[in-house]
Formats: C-alpha cells, sequence, structure tokens
C-alpha cells in the first residue's frame, strides 16, 4: 500500500536525511517508526503527504507515484492521509470543534453532516464533552487527542502519527496508544513514529528502526516470543544494532536491498 | 458563504488594516464621483448652449428705435434667422429683477439706465451664427455682441482641462490604492502564515485558502465606492441651492435619481474588479 523505493533526501544544506531507504507497509498494517532525533523519520512523513520531494527513489501510495503527482492533486492526496503531527498544528484561534470541522470543511462536506461526523470521532477519542474549549484550555493528552481527531475525521485509509506520546505521561501515552491501535483494528493502516521504548516493546507489531537517515532495522510482526519482542525493545532504546534479517517474508526485500547496498561500500 | 465567514473574520480581527483599506478606496472613490458629477455638468451646460445657436447684440445707449427697427430688418432679411427678439432697456431690468430677486441689495444698484437695450437672435443652424455676428458687429450702434460660440468653446477647453486632470488624478489614485491594498492584503497573508500552512496540510486547495482573501479585497473596494459615492452625492445635493441660483437657466437641476445611481453602479463594478486585482496580486505574490 505504502512503498517508499530506494529513497535519498538530501536537503539544501548538503545535509543527508535520507539514504536508500526502502519500505513497504501492507493495507492495515501497525508500524512503528523509531530512532533518535533527526533519523529521519518526520522526514518520512513529510515524503508520504508530499510536503517535500525525495532527491532519488519513488514513493508510491495505492499506487499513485506520489513524486509524479500534479500539484493540483496534492490536496487530494492529503485528504486521503490523516496527520497528527509532532507540534500538532491545531489553530488556536478555533474552537476544538472548529478544528476537528476544518478537513470537513476543506473537503466540501455540508456543514451539518460536518457536525455530526465531528462529534462522532471526537466520541472516539473520547473528548466530546471538550468540543467548545479552545486548544489553550486542554491538557497535553487531550490535545494530542484533538489531533488524532482531526487526522481521522476524513475516514482516511492511513494515518501518520509523528511522536503521539511524545510530551505525555507513561499512563496517558498508553491511552494514545490504545487508541491508535482501536483505529487500526478499524481497518486503518497506522505508522507511528516514536521513541517510546516501552510502548513499542509491549505493542508486539511491525517495528521498522531509522538512524542517520537509513534503516537499521524493519522486524515484521514480532513473534509471539518474549524474546522477539525485548529485542524490539533493545532497538528502540539503542537504534545501534545492525540488521539482522531475521524478519519475516514481506521486510526480507527491504534488507537485501540494505545489505546489498553495504557489500556496496565494502 | 464559509468564504465570505472567513472573510469576515478577517476584517474583524485587524480593524486599523482594513480602515486604512477602506479610506483608501473611499478616496479613491471619492474624487472620481467628484470628477463624474463635474464632467457630466459641464458637459450638459456646453450642450444646453449649442443647442441653442444665438447671438446677442447690445445696442450703444444713444441708439434710436429707428435704427434699431432698420438693423432687425436687416438681420431677418438673409432667410438664415429663426426668430429675432428686442429687449429694451426696461425688459433688461426685468428680467434682471427676476434672476436677482432674493438679494434685495443686487436689485437697488442697478436702474434701467445702465442696462442696455439687447437683439437677440437665434439661427436655425448653428454654423450660421458666425455670419450673422460679423454683420451685426459691423453695425454702428451695436456695442457688442455676444456670440455664444465663444461661450461654447470656452466652455469646452475648460471641459476638457478639467477631464484630462480628472483622469490623472483618478488614474494616479487608482494605483495607489491598488498598491495600497496589495500591500494590506500581504500583511494579512503574512500573518496567518501558520494558519495557511496547516490548512494545506490538511488537504486545503490554494483556491480554497485565496478566495477569503480576494474577497476580502473586494470588500474593501465595495464599502469604499459606497462612503466615497455617498459624500459626494450629499455634497451634491448640500450645494445644489448655491449651484442652482449660480447656473441660472440652465437646466441641470434636479439631478435625475438614474443618473446618481448609474455612477454608483459604474462605481461598485470598478471597485470589485480594482479589489480583486489588488488581491489577486497579493495572493500571487505571497501565497506560493
Amino acid at each position: 500500500m505504502i512503498k517508499l523505493d530506494k529513497v535519498s533526501k538530501k536537503f539544501g544544506t548538503g545535509v543527508l536525511g535520507l539514504s536508500d531507504v526502502t519500505i513497504n507497509v501492507d493495507k492495515n498494517e501497525f508500524v512503528f517508526l523509531v530512532g533518535p532525533t533527526g533519523s529521519g523519520k518526520t522526514t518520512i512523513f513529510k515524503l508520504l503527504i508530499r510536503e517535500t520531494l525525495p532527491t532519488e527513489g519513488t514513493v508510491t501510495i495505492n499506487d499513485w507515484n506520489i513524486i509524479k503527482l500534479p500539484k493540483n492533486k496534492i490536496p487530494h492526496l492529503r485528504k486521503k492521509i490523516g496527520v497528527v503531527f509532532q507540534d500538532l498544528k491545531l489553530l488556536v484561534d478555533r474552537t476544538i470543534s472548529e478544528n476537528i470541522l476544518l478537513p470537513l470543511e476543506v473537503a466540501g462536506v455540508k456543514l451539518e453532516d460536518a457536525k455530526k461526523r465531528a462529534d462522532e470521532v471526537l466520541a472516539q477519542v473520547g473528548i466530546l464533552e471538550h468540543k467548545e474549549k479552545f486548544p489553550v484550555q486542554l491538557s497535553g493528552g487531550e490535545l494530542q487527542r484533538v489531533a488524532i481527531a482531526r487526522a481521522l475525521v476524513l475516514s482516511p485509509e492511513i494515518l501518520l502519527a509523528d511522536e503521539p506520546t511524545g510530551n505525555l505521561d507513561s499512563a496517558t501515552s498508553w491511552e494514545i496508544v490504545k487508541l491508535l491501535s482501536d483505529i487500526n483494528e478499524k481497518g486503518t493502516t497506522i505508522i507511528m513514529a516514536t521513541h517510546n521504548s516501552d510502548v513499542v516493546k509491549s505493542m508486539n507489531k511491525r517495528v521498522i528502526g531509522l538512524e542517520k537517515g537509513k534503516v537499521v532495522r524493519d522486524d515484521k510482526r514480532k513473534k509471539e516470543d518474549n524474546h522477539s519482542s525485548h529485542k524490539a525493545s533493545d532497538d528502540a532504546k539503542s537504534m545501534t544494532d545492525k540488521p539482522e534479517g531475521h524478519g519475516k517474508e514481506k521486510s526480507r526485500s527491504s534488507h537485501k536491498d540494505l545489505e546489498h547496498k553495504e557489500e556496496e561500500k565494502e | 458563504m464559509k468564504f465570505l465567514k472567513a472573510m469576515f473574520k478577517n476584517v474583524r480581527r485587524s480593524p486599523y488594516q482594513a480602515l486604512a483599506a477602506v479610506l483608501i478606496m473611499m478616496l479613491t472613490f471619492l474624487t472620481i464621483s467628484f470628477f463624474v458629477f463635474l464632467l457630466s455638468g459641464s458637459s450638459r451646460i456646453v450642450s444646453f448652449f449649442e443647442s441653442k445657436p444665438q447671438v446677442t447684440a447690445f445696442f450703444k445707449n444713444e441708439t434710436k428705435q429707428k435704427e434699431i427697427d432698420d438693423l432687425t430688418q436687416k438681420v431677418k432679411e438673409g432667410g438664415v434667422v429663426a426668430s429675432v427678439k428686442f429687449v429694451s432697456k426696461q425688459q433688461a431690468l426685468k428680467i434682471y429683477q427676476e434672476q436677482n430677486k432674493d438679494d434685495p441689495l443686487l436689485l437697488d444698484l442697478v436702474t434701467a439706465d445702465i442696462l442696455p437695450a439687447s437683439l437677440e437672435i437665434s439661427t436655425f443652424k448653428i454654423e450660421d451664427l458666425s455670419g450673422v455676428s460679423k454683420m451685426l458687429k459691423s453695425s454702428p450702434v451695436v456695442s457688442e455682441v455676444i456670440y455664444q460660440k465663444d461661450i461654447i468653446s470656452t466652455l469646452v477647453a475648460w471641459t476638457n482641462a478639467v477631464r484630462k486632470i480628472g483622469i490623472a488624478l483618478i488614474v494616479v489614485l487608482s494605483f495607489v490604492s491598488l498598491f495600497i491594498m496589495v500591500t494590506i492584503i500581504g500583511m494579512k497573508i503574512s500573518q496567518r502564515k501558520e494558519d495557511i500552512e496547516i490548512m494545506k496540510l490538511i488537504g486545503a486547495s490554494n483556491w480554497y485558502i485565496r478566495w477569503p482573501f480576494i474577497f476580502e479585497g473586494m470588500f474593501y473596494g465595495v464599502v469604499g465606492a459606497i462612503i466615497g459615492w455617498t459624500i459626494a452625492t450629499l455634497a451634491l445635493w448640500y450645494s445644489t441651492p448655491f449651484l442652482y441660483s449660480f447656473l441660472k437657466g440652465i437646466p441641470i437641476f434636479p439631478i435625475p435619481l438614474d443618473f446618481l445611481f448609474i455612477v454608483l453602479g459604474g462605481e461598485l463594478a470598478f471597485a470589485i474588479l480594482l479589489g480583486f486585482i489588488s488581491s489577486f496580486m497579493a495572493v500571487l505574490r505571497y501565497l506560493k
């Protein structure tokens, strides 16, 4: 469903943001994107909503070549992908309800239907009672839910969550992750960037590790044994391990690519 | 509708910028209104004179009735004259008194003696006026010939000058308001950069973001035009009694209402165009 093929991104300053990244994500998957700050997690998200273009490689979503997408189709793409931004990007001068209504308004949904849908989503994330408040009146966890609700309101096929537990205490983080997990079970593909190792450890989902713009680990859905689940959390913590190639078939191709590249370097 | 709502929010949130935009538009349309009134008034005065091909010959004080009759006869002989009307000193006084009946001071000063008797001659065609006036000028009993072609050409010259000044002023002011509007809308766009970025990220198309700004520009134009027109119209209405006595006998007043509304309509169309162009320029410049 989501396919990054040998993607590299060089920034204007000459810094390599991503280097030869190949990732495949299937429909309905829940993927953790882990790695230290500056490892390229946010850059991948930006590529997926075409906020930025790769220097090399192709990005495909649902057989759409994002790189070749004409400019006037970008809004169309962005309506299909819900994004929970790292800095939330809520409009501070609008109420929670108005913030949630915005994507619907932009998509041209009739106001009555839009209000109904907004209430639905706010109830789903559990903050319906705050809908007339402004963002400054809400706590961090509540704001995170608002951002998730806004990302969900157009029922996207893909939800990208960039550090949604970044500033939250562990109890609240868990609530947020559970919420995302519920959403995933209802059929939405989710990619979540995080460095919360506890969360990654216990969720038992696929983990893609990034470091300095390279994929250093791509474990297909963990086996149910404790050993590998610990392995994943270790990766999330240290991010220095080399890929070990014991993932399942889906990830194997990308591993092969990576190994292949490394051979070339040597 | 949602664009209009967003637009009013924009206007409400920066009242000083809105005020500046409306005032510059108002100034432009006030000037336009004044010049339109002035030019249409003076062109009506010109056409009034043109519609009455008339020469007035004033007689010297000592002229005898016999000499006047002879001259009248001579003028009529050409066949080009439509009518000849003799105005005696007494009649001239009456006309004068009628014209200045509200001003006793002017009435006291003037007696029949100082007003000359005159002959008002109309021709069928305006071209024949110069021949008739030449003939009158050659007569020894005529002191002065007022020939309306002179009045008309003076008036036309003045009207042309006013038109040139007006057009120049309107062009300059239109450009000034255009650039001020571009700046104001540009400032507003910069202020809302973050909002705009967020809206784009959640899938708003460029036009979804642009329309409120474009409506805002047109809104300032329309409000400015209405205020400018209203001020000019009130000023015209207020000065009507004065102008009426100043332009005695020339039927300009009352000014037809539909003329005023045609002016308003034209100004509104121009205001919408000006607002649209300026905010469109701002949007292209600041919203890449």
